[in-house]
C-alpha cells in the first residue's frame, strides 16, 4: 500500500468522526482490472473479425474481373512466370476453348513437363478469371487441369449430404444417451456413463478416421453392399461418431438443468417415469438440445480429418448417400498446402473458406432467432 | 361416524441414520379438511409426501410401519405407485406450472391417463380450471404460456392442473405461502369448496389458515404427532401443554 492510499483511508473520518463520503476516491487496482479484461474480450472479437475479413480478401479476387496479382512477391513472381508462358498461352486465351487448351497443353508440356506450370498459366490470366467465376456455378471440381473448373456446388451438396446423415446418426443416439443418463440412470451408473462419453470429445478426429477408413468401411460395405467402399455415408457415421460426446454433453445438461419441481409435479399427477422424461424434461429442455445439435453440425462441418480420411474425396453432385463426396473443409484441407499463391485455385479456396464462416454464422443466426422466437412459443405457449 | 380415508399405524420414517418420524398413527376422514401444523422441521411435510410416496424420490427413505388409503398399505409391494399417485394428488408449495400453456399443463393429466378425444379434454380443462376458480380469469388465454401467471394464479392452476387427473384425495403442501394475502384468501375459499367431493390434507405454517379452513389438526412437533382432534378443539382447549404453548405462540 502507498503512502498516498494510507492518507486517504485516515482522511475518511471527518473533523466530526462521521464517515466522508463525499471525497471520490481513484481506485487503480479496480481501473486497470476493468480496462485489462475489456481490453481482452476486444482482442478476441477483434482476432475473429482479422481472420474473417483475411479469409474473405484473399477469396474477392474471383469477383473483380482485374485480377490483383501485384500483391504479394509470390503473385510477382507468377506474373514473371507468366511471361515466359505468355506466348504459348495468348493465343488460346483469344479463343476461349477447350480444345484449343488441349493444344496448348502439347506444347507447354514440350517446354515444361510439370502440370504446376498449366495452373499457373492458366490461372493468373485475365480471361480465365471470368471462365472460373463462371465456372464456379457449374457442377464440376476440377482445380487442376488444362481449363480449370471450380464448381463448388458440388462441394456444398457434398458437405451437406455429410453433415444430414451424420446427424440423423448422431442426434437421436446422443440425445437418448442423455435422455437416458439424465432420467433413468442411477447415480453410480451416470458417473461412469458422463465421463466416458465427455472423454471420447477429446478423441483426435483422426483416430476415428482411421477407424472409420480400415474397419468400418469395410463392415459398413458387407451390410449395405454399395460400390463404392469409402463414401459420404462411411463419412457420416464417422463424423457422427466424432459429434456424439458434444450432443450428448449438452444434452445431458440441458435435461439435467430442468428444474426439480417439473418431475415433482408429472409423478404427482400419476404420469410414469417414461411420460415425465419424453412429455416434460425433454420438451422443457428443447431450447438446450437445438444448441447442442447445432454444436454438433457445427463440429461436422468443420471436420476435416475424418471427411478427408472416410469420404472418398470424390467431388460428385447426387443425393445418392451411398457416392463418394468431398467436402468443403476437406477441400481446403487437402488442395492448400499444394496450391500456388495468389493463383484462383488458391482465391477460391479462400471462397471456400469463407463460405465456411457464412454457413456457421447463419447456423447460429437460426439457433438465436429461431430458439428465441418460435421453437419456445409453441413449447411452451406464446 | 365419518369414513376413515387415510389411517397410519406405528410408522416410522428414517432419512439415512436419522428418524425422522416417529410412531405416527392417525386416522384422517373422508372429505374433510385436514391441516398439518408445527414448527419447521417436526416432519409434517415429510409424513404428507410419504402419503403419495414422492419420498421414493428422494434417496435414503426408509419408512416402517403401515400406512393404509381405503385399507390397503400403500407400501406393498404389489402397489402400483403410478396409480396411487392419480388417486392420491398434491400441490407443491412452490407453485410449479409445466413451461406450457395453460390448456397443456391441465391437459398434461387426462392425456397422459390416455384422453385422446379433443372435446373430451377440452370438457375436462374446463371443469378443473372452473373447480380451481381460475376459469374466468385465463379461459379467453388458455394458449398463453402458463410462466405468465401471478403466482397466485399460478398455484390455483396447478390445483387446477392436480383437480384434471380426478383424484380421491388432494395433498397440499404449504399451498399459499409463497402468495399475497389476497391470492391466499382465494385459495383458501378454493379448498373449503373442495373438500364437498375430495379429502384434502394440507400443511400450512400459518395457523390461522388452519383454524378458517380446516375441520381437524394435528400437530406435529419433533418427528412425533403430538395431538389430533377437532380444529375448534385443538385451537381453544387442547389437551397437551405443547400444543398449547404453540398456538398461543410460546415456540415455535
Amino acid at each position: 500500500m502507498t503512502k498516498k492510499t494510507k492518507k486517504a483511508k485516515q482522511s475518511e473520518l471527518t473533523d466530526s468522526g462521521l464517515i466522508d463520503i463525499t471525497k471520490k476516491k481513484f481506485r487503480w487496482s479496480e481501473y486497470l482490472a476493468e480496462k485489462i479484461i475489456k481490453g481482452t474480450a476486444f482482442l478476441s472479437i477483434t482476432i475473429i473479425v482479422l481472420i474473417f475479413f483475411f479469409v474473405f480478401r484473399e477469396s474477392m479476387p474471383i469477383f473483380s474481373t482485374a485480377k490483383a496479382t501485384a500483391k504479394t512477391e509470390a503473385a510477382m513472381e507468377n506474373q514473371a512466370e507468366q511471361e515466359t508462358y505468355g506466348d504459348v498461352t495468348d493465343k488460346p486465351k483469344v479463343e476461349d476453348t477447350q480444345e484449343t487448351y488441349g493444344e496448348v497443353k502439347d506444347v507447354s508440356a514440350t517446354a515444361d513437363s510439370t502440370s504446376e506450370a498449366y495452373s499457373v498459366s492458366a490461372g493468373s490470366g485475365f480471361d480465365d478469371n471470368q471462365t472460373a467465376l463462371k465456372s464456379i456455378l457449374t457442377k464440376d471440381w476440377v482445380p487442376v487441369s488444362q481449363k480449370p473448373r471450380y464448381g463448388i456446388f458440388s462441394l456444398i451438396i457434398g458437405t451437406f449430404k455429410v453433415t444430414i446423415i451424420s446427424m440423423l446418426f448422431a442426434a437421436p443416439l446422443a440425445i437418448m444417451a442423455a435422455l437416458y443418463t439424465a432420467s433413468f440412470a442411477g447415480k453410480r451408473l451416470k458417473e461412469i456413463i458422463k465421463p466416458t462419453i465427455e472423454m471420447l470429445a477429446g478423441f483426435p478426429s483422426v483416430v476415428i478416421g482411421f477407424f472409420a477408413l480400415m474397419v468400418m468401411a469395410t463392415f459398413l460395405q458387407e451390410i449395405f453392399h454399395y460400390d463404392t467402399r469409402l463414401n459420404s455415408f462411411v463419412g457420416g457415421i464417422a463424423m457422427g461418431i466424432a459429434a456424439i460426446p458434444i450432443i450428448f454433453t449438452i444434452t445431458e445438461d440441458a435435461l439435467t438443468a430442468v428444474p426439480k419441481t417439473f418431475k415433482e409435479a408429472s409423478l404427482a399427477l400419476g404420469a410414469s417415469k417414461w411420460q415425465t422424461a419424453f412429455f416434460v424434461i425433454l420438451p422443457a429442455a428443447t431450447p438446450g438440445i437445438f444448441a447442442a445439435v447445432l454444436l454438433g453440425i457445427g463440429r461436422v462441418f468443420g471436420e476435416t480429418m475424418i471427411a478427408l480420411m472416410a469420404t472418398g474425396n470424390a467431388a460428385q453432385m447426387d443425393l445418392n448417400p451411398f457416392t463418394s463426396v468431398r467436402t468443403l473443409a476437406a477441400t481446403i484441407g487437402a488442395e492448400m498446402a499444394e496450391v500456388v499463391f495468389g493463383d484462383t485455385h488458391y482465391n477460391v479456396l479462400f471462397l471456400i473458406g469463407s463460405l465456411l464462416f457464412i454457413f456457421t454464422f447463419i447456423l447460429n443466426a437460426i439457433a438465436e432467432f429461431y430458439v428465441k422466437g418460435k421453437l419456445m412459443k409453441r413449447i411452451q405457449g406464446k | 361416524m365419518i369414513h376413515e380415508k387415510i389411517h397410519t399405524e406405528n410408522m416410522f420414517l428414517h432419512y439415512g441414520s436419522k428418524l425422522a418420524l416417529n410412531d405416527i398413527s392417525i386416522q384422517i376422514p373422508e372429505k374433510k379438511v385436514t391441516a398439518f401444523i408445527g414448527p419447521s422441521g417436526c416432519g409434517k411435510s415429510t409424513f404428507l409426501r410419504s402419503l403419495n410416496r414422492m419420498n421414493d424420490l428422494i434417496d435414503g427413505v426408509k419408512i416402517e410401519g403401515k400406512i393404509l388409503i381405503d385399507g390397503i398399505n400403500i407400501y406393498d409391494n404389489n402397489i402400483d405407485v403410478v396409480t396411487l399417485r392419480k388417486k392420491v394428488g398434491m400441490v407443491f408449495q412452490k407453485s410449479n406450472p409445466f413451461a406450457k400453456s395453460i390448456y397443456e399443463n391441465v391437459a398434461y393429466g387426462p392425456r397422459i391417463n390416455g384422453v385422446k378425444d379433443k372435446k373430451q379434454l377440452d370438457e375436462i380443462v374446463e371443469t378443473a380450471l372452473q373447480n380451481a376458480a381460475i376459469w374466468t380469469e385465463v379461459k379467453d388465454r388458455l394458449g398463453d404460456s402458463a410462466m405468465g401467471l401471478s403466482g397466485g394464479q399460478q398455484q390455483r392452476l396447478c390445483i387446477a392442473r392436480t383437480l384434471a387427473v380426478n383424484p380421491e384425495i388432494v395433498l397440499m403442501d404449504e399451498p399459499a405461502s409463497a402468495l399475497d394475502p389476497l391470492s391466499t384468501s382465494k385459495i383458501e375459499e378454493l379448498i373449503v369448496q373442495l373438500k364437498e367431493k375430495y379429502t384434502i390434507v394440507i400443511v400450512t405454517h400459518n395457523m390461522q389458515q388452519a383454524a378458517r379452513i380446516s375441520d381437524l389438526t394435528a400437530f406435529f412437533y419433533l418427528g412425533e404427532l403430538i395431538e389430533f382432534d377437532k380444529t375448534k378443539k385443538i385451537f381453544t382447549n387442547p389437551d397437551k401443554k405443547q400444543t398449547e404453548d404453540y398456538i398461543t405462540g410460546r415456540f415455535g
